[in-house]
């Protein structure tokens, strides 16, 4: 990176109203993509099959393109208004122009909290990765996970804290691999380019793929989610891509289009070879479905190729969310909703060191102390909560900034039928969460309450009321 | 003791060295560079496509 005299007047341009250092636009739609899809795929790898254990087969069919619509609605939705949000903070940025500060402060925290959560997540599976990695070579004494979930969470902090072109570019090449080794495997199991080795008939026999009824379905959709959680983080790319306004709807929506893909491919495979009672639980059956095929086609370079797979999906979702929830704190320091000193840019890095340095102890915390299983679904809930936001947030956009008043990058069909149809989702999903972990949405929804009190009541006025609003915006319609 | 003793000591290395790496350039950096410089980052801004527009709603 060149060096630079940031304390120039004329340098550095990167940003409006006297920056001096600014977050750097190096990225392209390609680097958009990796984030989103980076963030998401690890879900195909594991997670989703908790699906198939709730409802059976079809369920889980029924749930991943259920969540398959929620999610293309959240894609169209985000696409549109981020194209004209050039910010970092993603949906906080956009509540926070749209609706209001109370909604931003709340968005923001859904926000770093779904992320940091799915960090911790992910670091864990790392950890439990790689102690099977030693098992299978032969290792018979008990591996200590900690030093590598510990690994996985400082390597990737620090790929964050040195750049983000270097971060997003890892990212780029670890998720293709990822999802090559899907289409590899799909390739080779379902009869195109080597013998068929699907079994769906036999293992659908009876009631085996649908064994709960149409309540299996409404349970399973809890865990569809899970294919697609996390590409709504394209839109924290913003203030670094070169190109906001095509470059976000495009990584944004090629990025759907990659998982419903994935989604549907994984699903196929993983139904078609592996009993639904096993690949149901996610627990002590099947924990990776796409590797558990693979071991069943007795191939070895296909076990090597989705080992490999399976552990650079984890890495590349903790990247993602890392990247992602130290966009969302800074963007909250920055405008003074917390603390200013976490709204600081590293000079020479370009990067929101002190937000991604200060959440690492909070993703190691919950890594190494809490459950997984309950950090998975803080996450989830998290992530529902900025989905059910998403829709308001549309129709207000649509309606303060009518057609025309503001140039967009991308313009969704059919509005309002995505934000109607996104909302509904989000309440059938709410009521399948309340089913399987009512106290957990309840103890949430109370934490977030006593956070929006702190805010109102205390926190709002440090906030800068006038500074945190920059960009060249038209005044919305009758103001 | 086997190589994944060996691993395992590695990565708690490898981790305070990154974990180092961090701290010691955050508070060189904390040093070097003035409070207001550090923090004058703004919401980005939007390509020429709607300056044309008119101000912004603040």
């Amino acid at each position: 990176m060149a060096e630079f005299d940031i304390t120039s007047k004329e340098r550095d341009g990167m940003g409006p109203h006297g920056t001096n250092v600014g977050l750097l636009r190096v990225l392209g739609p390609a680097h958009v993509w990796a984030l989103g899809v980076g963030i998401v795929l690890v879900g195909e790898y594991m997670g989703w099959n908790f699906a198939v254990g709730k409802g059976g087969a079809y369920a889980a069919l029924v749930a991943c393109w259920f969540a398959g619509i929620l999610y293309t609605c959240v894609a169209m939705i985000d696409s549109e208004v981020t194209s004209t949000v050039a910010a970092a903070g993603g949906q906080y940025t956009q509540a926070k122009h749209i609706v209001g500060p109370l909604m931003a402060f709340n968005v923001g925290l859904y926000l770093v909290f779904a992320y940091t959560m799915l960090e911790a997540a992910n670091a864990i599976t790392a950890g439990y990765l790689i102690s099977q990695v030693a098992a299978l070579s032969g290792f018979t004494g008990t591996l200590d996970q900690r030093p590598f979930i510990i690994l996985s969470i400082m390597f990737l902090a620090w790929l964050n804290y040195r750049g983000v072109l270097a971060t997003l570019t890892f990212n780029l090449v670890i998720t293709a691999i990822a999802f090559t080794a899907i289409i590899i495997l799909f390739l080779s199991t379902s009869g195109i380019i080597a013998p068929s080795m699907m079994h769906h008939a036999e293992l659908f026999a009876g009631n085996a793929a649908l064994p709960y009824g149409w309540i299996g379905v409404l349970a399973a959709m809890h865990f569809g989610l899970w294919f697609y959680l996390g590409i709504e983080g394209t839109t924290q790319a913003a203030e670094e891509v070169r190109s906001p306004a095509r470059a976000l709807p495009f990584g944004t929506l090629a990025g759907i289009m990659t998982l419903l893909i994935a989604a549907t491919l994984t699903w196929y495979v993983c139904t078609g070879l592996i009993p639904w009672e096993f690949l149901g639980d996610g627990l002590n059956g099947s924990v990776a479905p796409l590797f558990t095929a693979a071991l069943l086609t007795k191939s070895q370079p296909l076990v090597w190729l989705l080992g490999v797979g399976t552990l650079f999906a984890t890495l590349a979702s903790a990247n993602g969310c890392i990247n992602d929830a130290s966009r969302a704190w800074f963007s909250l320091g920055r405008d003074k909703y917390l603390p200013g000193w976490f709204g600081a840019v590293h000079p020479k890095f370009r990067t929101p060191y002190r937000s991604i340095l200060f959440l690492v102890p909070i993703a190691l915390a919950f890594a190494l102390k809490a459950p997984l299983d309950q950090v998975v679904t803080f996450s989830i809930l998290s992530g529902l909560l900025t989905y059910t936001f998403m829709p308001l947030n549309m129709i207000l956009f649509r309606k303060k900034w009518p057609m025309g008043s503001i140039t967009r990058g991308y313009e969704h069909p059919f509005h309002p039928l995505p934000s109607v149809v996104l909302l509904a989702l989000c309440a059938i999903t709410f009521f399948a969460v309340f089913l399987g972990y009512g106290t957990q949405l309840v103890a949430m929804i109370a934490f977030y309450i006593v956070a929006s009190l702190w805010f109102h009541f205390w926190r709002y006025r440090f906030v800068s009321r006038a500074a945190q609003f920059t960009m060249p915006w038209p005044r919305p319609k009758g103001y | 003791m086997s190589i994944w003793n060996y691993a395992e000591y590695a990565a708690w290395a490898l981790s305070a060295a990154f974990a180092a790496y961090m701290v010691i350039d955050w508070l060189k950096t904390d040093s070097t560079y003035s409070e207001e410089v550090l923090t004058s980052s703004r919401e980005g801004e939007l390509e020429a496509m709607t300056e044309a527009k008119g101000g912004h709603h603040g």
